[in-house]
């Protein structure tokens, strides 16, 4: 662990969008005069009160927040030790935590005047929420989705369009969430004059990391309030899936300052930390990809290594990275969580909640079956649920059923 | 300190003509036919070559360069062996200038000391790196000054008069004018624009300036040259090494001559050019 921690975890990134060496603005020429002009909008619309007045309305009446922390009372009761809180993230508007993000990306488009809207997407959930604030605000959608992604999120696909968004099959490298991201920022640099990005996740070049956090962290403000009118006092401990991380930070954030809080990300194991995964932290080391430098999975040339997971919205081979530094500093653990232990998770929550999770979801749900039977009946534990199943539905059932044959 | 890029500018000023400069990928499709279009390309007419550096993900390339990328690294090239590659060009020639241009990871991964020590070594003269803009100068930018390596900097149609001086700060050797907004291999630039923008800059800066990305033919390539001290070409050169492989994705005995075929034609139409504007 680092031995000089910080005064506080919250206080990041720096002015040039570093959280210690992670972050950072690594563009090209051609973005640069845009992501400072964003930089400084966010800036803008941050200290406005009627921005934030505005935001409030919409997450209320279209998102439909606050989400309920829901306590999981046959989980709890099934795994016989900590005390399992839900916090209900799929219960938004769009099926995830995504719209929180994008509702304020989009606003900030408007105050900037941009027309067009591009975004990346992996499972399609951020794709979907994008899609969605698009056709309410009457502005043009664009989403790269990777062509293996395209074909295993099919339900995802075939919502943007009904709302209007063009999907573009992404072909280049593994057909997946890096490709889309690749080719999302080469249609912005093409596009820069009325494009506007909204990245999905707490990565890509500063201010994003950080606009994307603070979007995300309603997550963990309700948190805190929901657990202080239920239980009178803060969470023990917090659990929630990483691809890119912003579930995980939006939960996080507000609490990296209260040392009782014990804090857990889970990374993809996919098929197992010593064969494809998607487990940047726990299999990579830090390079720079994609505006920021972060942990990477990657070769000794630093070529950039396909990632696997189960889930498409995990299979990325980087991290946000204040995710990075908050895992140097040791001040949250990093964990990792397979395929099949996802899958089991998946059926668990299904069949003892009736709440059908994201597989993304299913990776904190699986590590939460371990720590939780490990703690005190008086612990409590909340688990972000992050997405909800519904897209999922085919491709697990495809495979449960080869599985009985 | 002067380099092999300066030198070169000089003597192109005196003959009162412009720089034509190439730019292949190292590696592509594997390193032995590489190295030879290499030392074919001077003879061809290049004043300047930029060597490619590939990358699993080049976010500013279009789909030409991104497949040359993966062609190499399907051949097995790496980091290490582009620098053995201009050191062996080097062996026979000493005078055309070298900029390697790519994306940073391979070369943060390598170490950035270790990397700019063996580079100059090697013989390599320049770098051009499409995701350090001036905001990090501190990773690679200055010590690639310290160690006597130029560093490249790309100016865009985005960069206005209130950046430039901020993005030719640490700049030498020359400026990199990207002509589009854009990826490598897209829209042809319309040299009108291109000219106006080629003075916007000349009112900051005394170094050479050239122009690149939507060059492919000599005639676009002459009109852009009659305002810029070069004109840079990648993609057509890149496109011609593909259209000479064979199914496999193999060199052919005709990939060599084909490449220095076009580059010859290029060169001439960059010739054709009327003295460059001071």
């Amino acid at each position: 662990m680092n031995q000089n921690l910080p005064n506080s975890f919250r206080s990041g990134p720096d002015e040039r969008g570093h959280f210690g060496i992670f972050g950072g603005r690594f563009v090209a020429e051609t973005l640069m005069p845009l992501i400072l002009d964003l930089e400084k909008a966010y800036a803008d619309a941050k200290a406005d009160p009627a921005f934030q007045a505005e935001m409030n309305v919409y997450l209320k009446d279209y998102v439909g927040r606050p989400s309920p922390l829901y306590f999981a009372e046959r989980l709890t009761e099934h795994l016989g030790g900590a005390k399992i809180y839900l916090k209900r993230e799929e219960l938004n508007h769009t099926g995830s935590h995504k719209v929180n993000n994008v509702l304020g990306q989009i606003m900030v488009a408007r105050r900037m005047g941009k027309k067009r809207i591009i975004a990346e997407t992996g499972a399609g959930q951020h794709g979907v929420a994008t899609a969605t604030l698009c056709a309410r605000f009457g502005l043009e959608c664009v989403v790269y989705m990777g062509a293996v992604d395209v074909e295993r999120q099919q339900p995802n696909v075939i919502r943007m369009e009904m709302l209007g968004a063009k999907v573009v099959p992404v072909q280049s490298g593994a057909r997946t969430l890096k490709d889309a991201m690749n080719d999302a920022l080469r249609d912005w640099v093409t596009n820069v004059h009325n494009t506007f990005y909204c990245i999905g996740t707490v990565a890509g070049p500063h201010p994003y990391p950080m606009m994307v956090r603070d979007f995300q962290s309603i997550i963990g403000h309700e948190t805190r309030t929901q657990m202080q009118e239920a239980e009178g006092r803060l969470p023990d401990s917090l659990i929630a899936c990483i691809g890119g991380g912003s579930n995980a930070m939006g939960l996080f954030h507000p609490f990296l300052d209260d040392p009782s809080v014990e804090i857990f990300g889970v990374e993809a194991a996919g098929h197992g930390l010593t064969q494809l995964h998607a487990a940047s932290l726990a299999g990579g080391r830090p390079g720079v990809l994609h505006g920021n430098r972060t942990y990477l999975l990657m070769d000794a040339d630093g070529q950039i290594e396909e990632a696997h997971s189960i889930s498409a919205g995990l299979d990325y081979p980087g991290i946000g990275p204040e995710h990075a530094w908050l895992h140097e500093t040791g001040r949250v653990k990093y964990l990792s969580a397979t395929d099949e232990e996802a899958l089991a998770a998946f059926q668990l929550l299904s069949r003892l909640e009736g709440i059908i999770p994201a597989l993304e979801s299913a990776h904190a749900i699986a590590k939460l079956s371990e720590l939780a039977p490990q703690r005190p009946k008086d612990h409590l534990m909340v688990v972000n649920l992050s997405g909800r199943g519904d897209k999922d539905v085919p491709q697990v059932g495809d495979i449960l059923k080869a599985r009985q044959k | 300190m002067t380099t092999r890029i300066d030198a070169r500018f000089a003597e192109l000023k005196q003959q009162g003509r412009s720089a034509f400069v190439t730019f292949v990928m190292a590696g592509d499709p594997d390193a032995k036919t590489s190295l030879d279009i290499l030392k074919a390309l001077p003879k061809a007419g290049a004043d300047v070559i930029e060597i490619g550096m590939p990358f699993t993900d080049p976010m500013a390339d279009g789909p030409s360069i991104q497949a040359a990328g993966l062609r190499a690294l399907k051949g097995g090239m790496t980091l290490r062996k582009t620098l053995a590659m201009v050191r062996d060009f080097r062996k026979e020639d000493n005078a055309t200038p070298i900029v390697l241009m790519g994306y940073y990871n391979p070369i943060y991964i390598y170490g950035v000391d270790s990397f700019l020590a063996d580079a100059k070594t090697a013989g390599v003269d320049g770098l051009i790196i499409v995701d350090l803009p001036p905001e990090e100068d501190t990773e690679l930018c200055i010590p690639a000054m310290k160690a006597g390596l130029n560093f490249i900097r790309l100016a865009t149609p985005t960069t206005d008069d209130k950046r430039l001086p901020a993005v030719l700060a640490n700049t030498s050797g020359f400026v990199y004018y990207v002509s589009i907004t854009g990826i490598t291999g897209a829209a042809a630039a319309d040299s009108t624009a291109v000219a106006e923008a080629v003075a916007r800059i000349k009112r900051h800066t005394k170094l050479p300036v050239c122009v690149g990305f939507g060059i492919r033919t000599p005639e676009t390539a002459r009109a852009i040259a009659e305002s810029a001290n070069g004109a840079v070409v990648g993609t057509a050169i890149v496109d011609a090494v593909r259209a000479n492989l064979d199914a496999e994705g193999r060199a052919t005995p005709k990939t060599v001559s084909a490449v220095a075929d076009l580059v010859s034609a290029l060169a001439q139409g960059v010739r054709g050019a009327k003295q460059a504007a001071e």
